[in-house]
Order: structure tokens, then sequence, then C-alpha cells
């Protein structure tokens, strides 16, 4: 059996159970001295996994432009700083919260705010690419509908109203 | 001067107390779009999410008839009795700026401001009422939403500070009373076993603290990948397995040596009646039987409820409150005995023929 971090034989099993499901990892002696294995209070599969240096290399330059969050103040405190941390930090954040919670996707409530944003949006795109489309065919009467439309709706969804 | 803040106005009677399930709360996390959440925000940002949410809040029709508070306003010690009367939090009431709350007449909503999420909306009831609770907070959490835009993202629900309340942005959480699984040992086994069903034990003031009184406060860890009416329900099957296992543990503890129990009781009474120098964690475990020889019926029901009442009042600040000033850790203790002594010294002896079931 292979190590699961270099190529060499593993020789320590580690068995954890966690939210009742079951992960075992297999390391070789040096990576186990490496990773703490031999304090098993420290050891978390999840801590083991979050290490993978694939992941290291291109996450440790990872820095939320909008709040200034870095992924190492995110390992620190283990907390985000604003909303667009959840996009820059998607990455390393899906297979924390895969272990973390019961699924990945939100099955709950939707504000009904964001709702009626949501499909504001998407008929806003929509519009946008009807339009495209009724200027690429020099239908420019539709065009001029079109146009008049998406404006009426960019104000309605603009954060003014 | 804002005494008049710990307590209720509405003049509804108090619902009678429950013999193990003490309270049930809901409480939701949110944030508004546009603005860090409240441990990356600048003073002015939280300033103005302050004001955006007081204002919004204001709105809401539920909250209409209620008191709103910024924490500059208060002292260290109204802060700490909001804390123990389960109001605030403890994180919200070390918040150095911009902090705020409000609070519902009956004192059973309350709305934090910048805590660590910008919003945190919360529901208390007696007893277990999961279906009642939720119902308040998921109403109140929609006429809050109408006022204000909150950060949601459609895969991953409400986006919150830390990743562990992501998703419903929901903690629902039962305040239970188990002297049974406590004094038969049997605790670390009920705790072990629901951990591995995503589902926390703590003590009873939240996060890191202690068991003292055998009062646990038990809630669903995992917030996403479950809509809340299923993490509730979850939620509500462990409990009520809970509940069995408690009155099971009571049951035994009482068959097979009924005079040691009936002797804890009755010492704690003795205590109670006699002590002169008294800590609050001893206080609240003499108060936990207290409340165990009623549920047996071995004392009137009204003790249950003077039980419930002191749990939260041999607590350090509401001990402090009722000095009138500062005071020393061992006046402390001497105080809180009195308070005691008063309020228990007309408590019957146990009335052993009176059990039920």
């Amino acid at each position: 059996m292979k190590c699961h971090h270099c190529d060499s034989q593993a020789t320590v099993h580690l068995t954890q159970i966690i939210n009742g499901q079951m992960h075992k990892m297999d390391l070789c002696e040096s990576c186990a001295q490496e990773k703490g294995v031999t304090n098993p209070d420290n050891l978390s599969i999840g801590n083991l996994l979050d290490d993978q240096p694939k992941i290291d290399s291109s996450t440790a330059s990872m820095t939320c432009e909008s709040c200034g969050t870095t992924h190492q103040d995110f390992k620190k405190g283990g907390r985000l700083g604003c909303e667009a941390c959840y996009h820059v930090f998607r990455p390393v954040l899906e297979p924390l919260l895969d272990g973390m919670h019961a699924g990945i996707n939100h099955l709950g409530k939707i504000p009904s705010r964001s709702l009626k944003k949501k499909s504001l949006v998407e008929s806003e795109e929509t519009l946008r690419q009807a339009l495209h489309k009724a200027v690429e065919e020099e239908n420019y009467e539709k065009a001029a509908e079109l146009r008049d439309h998406l404006k009426k709706l960019q104000s309605q969804n603009s954060p003014t109203t | 001067m804002f005494h008049d803040l710990f307590f209720s106005k509405s003049k509804t009677k108090v619902p009678k107390p429950c013999p193990i399930a003490l309270s049930t709360r809901v409480r939701l996390a949110r944030n508004l779009r546009e603005f860090p959440f409240p441990g990356r925000a600048q003073s002015g940002q939280k300033k103005a999410v302050l004001s955006k949410c007081m204002k919004a809040l204001g709105k809401v029709k539920n909250l209409k008839a209620c008191t709103s508070v910024e924490l500059d306003e208060l002292s260290e010690l109204d802060r700490q009795i909001l804390v123990e009367k389960h109001l605030i939090s403890l994180e919200l009431s070390q918040s150095d700026e911009s902090g705020g709350v409000v609070l519902s007449d009956d004192r059973s909503c309350s709305v934090m401001v910048n805590e660590e999420d910008h919003l945190r909306i919360q529901v208390l009831a007696n007893g277990l009422d999961f279906k009642k609770v939720w119902k308040l907070a998921d109403t109140l959490d929609s006429g809050i939403e109408s006022n204000l835009d909150y950060a949601f993202d459609s895969q991953l629900g409400f986006l919150t500070a830390c990743p562990t309340n992501l998703g419903t942005g929901m903690r629902a959480s039962v305040m239970m009373h188990l002297p049974g699984l406590v004094l038969s040992k049997n605790m670390d086994k009920v705790i072990n076993a629901v951990n591995h069903l995503g589902i926390a034990v703590r003590g009873l003031f939240g996060e890191g603290s202690d068991a003292s009184g055998s009062i646990f406060q038990i809630s669903n860890q995992q917030t996403l990948g479950e809509s809340e009416s299923a993490i509730l329900e979850r939620l509500q099957d462990t409990l009520e397995n809970i509940v069995h296992q408690e009155k099971m543990a009571r049951e035994k503890l009482m068959e097979d040596d009924g005079v040691r129990l009936v002797d804890k009781m009755s010492r704690a009474m003795g205590a109670l009646k006699n002590c002169y120098l008294i800590q609050s964690a001893e206080a609240m475990d003499h108060l936990s039987l207290i409340r165990l020889a009623a549920d047996f019926g071995f004392l009137p029901e009204k003790f249950r409820a003077l039980a419930d009442r002191m749990f939260i009042e041999v607590q350090p600040g509401h001990v402090q409150l009722s000095a009138g000033k500062p005071i020393e850790p061992s006046e402390r203790d001497h105080l809180r005995a009195e308070i005691l002594r008063k309020e228990f010294i007309r408590m019957p002896q146990l009335n052993l023929d009176a059990q039920v079931d």
C-alpha cells in the first residue's frame, strides 16, 4: 500500500469517523511524523487533506481583492471576510464544506428579494441576447423595442430601488 | 438605567416550565450585501451597517413595539446580565464598537447587529416547540429581508462569516435538564452518539461553558445541504430520544438506589436553606436537584419554576445587580447565599408519597 502523500510504503493506517462517515488514510513513517500523526489530539484527516501540496501551491497566494482576506487568514481564523471571499476561496472551501455539512447545495429558504433579483438578471440577459440578434439581423424596429424594454428592466434592477 | 431592558414588558402569563426540555431557540445568521462581514469591516462600515439595520428593523411589524439599544450605551454589568439572560451572545457583549440589539417586548425575539455576522435573529420559547419558534423566526426574517438586501448565493445559500453557518444560517437548540443521565454517568455516551448524528452538546452558556446544574444546550451542527424543516425534524427525533433516555435513567436511579437519590435531593434543599457562602456552580447543582425533586412530584410544581428563575439569578452579573454596587467575588458568594436562603426558606420537606410518573 502506498503513502497518500508520497510513493513510499505506507505503514501508518488512519481511520477517522467524521459526521458518521468513515475516512481512511494510509501514510509512510516520515509523512506521518511530519503531519503530527504521533499526537492523536492534534490529528484530523480533514487537516491532512487540507495540506495536500497540490492545493497549497495554487492557493497560497489567494487573496480576496474585495476585503483583503488571505488564504492564510482563513486557515488561521476559520472565517471569511465578505461575500466575494466565497468566490475567491471556493476551490479550498468546497472540500471543507463536504466534510462539515450534510451536502454542499443549499436546500433551505430563499430570500424573496434575491429570487426577484435573480429572475430580473436572467431576463436582462435574455433581452440583451435578443437585442444583439436583432441588430445582427438588421431588424432595427425590433431592436428599438428591445432596447426600451431593457432600459426599463435595468432601472428596476438598479440597487437604488 | 437600562434595567427595564432586562425584563419582559408583556402582561401574558408566564408559561408552565416543562420537566426536561427547558426552552427552545432558533437563531438565523444573515449578512448584508455590499458590506464586509463585521470581523473584516472598517469602523465606518460597521457604523453604516448598524444604522442601516436599525432603520430596517424599526420597520418590521413584529418588532415595532420593541427596545433597541446600541452596545456603547451599556455598562459592562448591563452587558453581562443580557448574556446571562441569553438575550445577547458573549461575543456581542465584548464587541468594541457599533454593536446593537433589538428586543421584542416579551423578550422572546432578539436581533443582534454586528456580531460575528451583520444580523443574528433569535427567537426563544419555553419547552420543546420547534414549530412555533421556527415559524416566528421565519416571519421575522422575511420581514427584515423586505427592507434589506441579504448576501445570498443560489448554491451556498445565506453567506456567513464562518462557513459552519452557511446555507440556512440556522442554529436550532434546546436547553435540556438531564440530571438522570449525569448521575447515572451515561451523559458521555449520549454526547458521543449524538455527535455522530451531526448534533452538538454544550453547557448552559454555549461554546466552552461547563455543564453545571446538568443543563445542556443541544443543537444542530450542520446548516447546509438540508432544508430548515429537515434539520428541525432530525433534531426533534434526537431530542425525543434523549428525553426518553433521561426518563429511563431517572426511573432506574430511583429503582436501584432510591434512598441515595432522595438523600441527594434532601441535602440540596438543606444547603439552599442554610448556606452562607456559595459559588454559582455549586448553587446550580443544588437547584438541579430541586428541579428533579419537583419532576418526581416530591415538591410542589412552583419549585420547578423557582429553580428555573434562580438558575439565572445566581449568575455573577445578576448577584452583582442585586447588590446595587460593585462587590468582590467573596462578597458575591455571601450575597448569593442570602438570596437563595430567602427564596427557599419556606420550602417544605420532600413529600415522598406523592411520586408521579
